[in-house]
């Protein structure tokens, strides 16, 4: 399976403002002084090989999208936040909006940055098209069709010309969808949320975002580590540092790079993803919480090493 | 986890051992919970003896700083081995526990009363 990540930013879309821009910019020539960048090609290869990735890159302001491929004609995506609308730009470009597509879509929970993207997103649009839409929330066919009607959009759900369907999941029960076989399980969340395993020719994907863990739990944390066990991938909301999760923010429904690090290690996953960004963090900031959670994994690796990342928009892991 | 622990003038200085853990956190949330009781000025804790603590043992020690808050009791941690400052900052625990080099140190700064208690012969 192949990973593509359109939106990973939290709460609410944080696009990357001019002033910001304009620092890297001017960071990066003074950096670059004297360097003879007198070409494309040097230049790509000084930001590749002598910039952070903060620094020449950004990781983006899209809220919760995440496409899997499972090799298969349809679409699979995680969440339709306002990355769902980059990802339908692509589409449509690859196929061209005559050729009828079908997309399955897991929604996590039906908070608004998970669902903001779909009046936009353009296959839905398009006669032909099919679009199934996912989740274990009770709530998923009233938020979405809510969103599409007045007051806060003008085009009503019903004027959709796709062949839209909402599909109720049971949590726990496996379901054949979009190539894959998809389990959904419980979290704890304000207004619930779901994680999703994703499973295709013995590889492993779980997405779970928008979840607060208590380690005091113990069963709990043990239910939640089965359903990571031996995990490919693990996309997770790691939003909060663990003491705002403990302290000011606790009872928000977020988690912290530190409980995705020791339920990987329990699990005994492969790859830790660190999602669902804090809107006020700067990309400086999300690199350094990227290293130090590199850092905690090698002085509290107990078996196989566990690889860290974080997602950025535009990010793909082969699985 | 092991915890002793001493009376200092209107303190108590608390010695955990060991790892602290899923397993033990419960255990060591007891022993902070019993030395807040105990506390009419503050609780110190000597971490020079604690090789690690997981997210469960920072959470204890959270739940014994609100408890303490609430009492009117302070609680700091000094004497944090290099790993487990190490996590402390990865945490963000030392932005909202007051951390200190030194049990002198905690001490001079949350009770200079039990710290006299605390050089006495």
């Amino acid at each position: 399976m192949r990973v593509i990540f359109w939106g990973t930013r939290g709460s609410l879309p944080t696009p990357l403002s001019a002033r910001s821009v304009r620092q890297k910019v001017v960071a990066a020539l003074v950096k670059g002084a004297h360097r003879g960048l007198d070409t494309p090609e040097k230049a790509a290869a000084f930001c590749s090989e002598e910039l952070s990735f903060a620094e020449s890159a950004t990781f983006g302001g899209n809220s919760s999208c995440v496409q899997i491929d499972t090799g298969g004609p349809e679409y699979l995506l995680c969440d339709l936040g306002s990355g769902a609308r980059e990802f339908a730009v692509g589409a449509i470009a690859r196929h061209g909006p005559a050729a009828p597509q079908t997309y399955h879509i897991l929604v996590s929970h039906v908070h608004w940055d998970h669902i903001m993207g779909f009046p936009f997103f353009v296959p839905a649009f398009i006669p032909g098209n099919r679009i199934r839409i996912y989740s274990c929330h009770a709530k998923l066919e009233q938020a979405i069709r809510g969103q599409n009607a007045a007051p806060c959009f003008p085009v009503e759900f019903g004027a959709l010309g796709a062949q839209i369907e909402f599909i109720r999941l049971e949590p726990g029960r496996p379901y054949p969808i979009g190539g894959a076989t998809v389990t959904g399980k419980a979290q704890r969340h304000g207004g619930d949320s779901y994680a999703y395993r994703i499973e295709k020719d013995g590889k492993s994907i779980v997405y779970t975002t928008d979840s607060e863990h208590k380690m005091d739990d113990v069963a709990a944390i043990q239910a939640f580590a089965g359903f990571l066990q031996r995990a490919d991938l693990v996309i997770f909301d790691s939003m909060y540092s663990l003491a705002d999760t403990l302290s000011l923010k606790e009872d928000w429904g977020h988690s912290s790079n530190v409980i995705g690090v020791e339920l990987c290690q329990m699990a005994e996953a492969r790859h830790l993803c660190l999602f669902h960004h804090e809107p006020i963090f700067d990309d400086a900031r999300i690199e350094k919480i990227l290293e130090e959670t590199i850092r905690l994994e090698e002085i509290t690796r107990v078996g196989r090493p566990l690889r860290i990342s974080s997602a950025y928009d535009g990010l793909v892991i082969e699985v | 986890m092991e915890a002793s622990q001493r009376l200092l003038a209107k303190s108590v200085l608390l010695l955990p051992t060991g790892r602290i853990d899923l397993s033990n956190a419960d255990l060591f949330k007891d022993a902070l919970l019993e030395a807040v009781a105990m506390a009419k000025v503050a609780v110190v804790l000597d971490f020079s003896r604690i090789e690690y603590v997981s997210s469960a043992g920072l959470r204890s020690l959270m739940i014994a700083s609100k408890t303490g808050t609430a009492r009117g009791v302070s609680l700091g941690v000094a004497a944090l081995q290099p790993i487990v400052k190490e996590i402390f900052t990865i945490s963000r625990f030392h932005l909202v526990l007051r951390c200190f080099e030194t049990v002198r140190e905690a001490l001079a700064k949350l009770d200079p009363a039990a710290l006299a208690s605390y050089d006495a012969p």
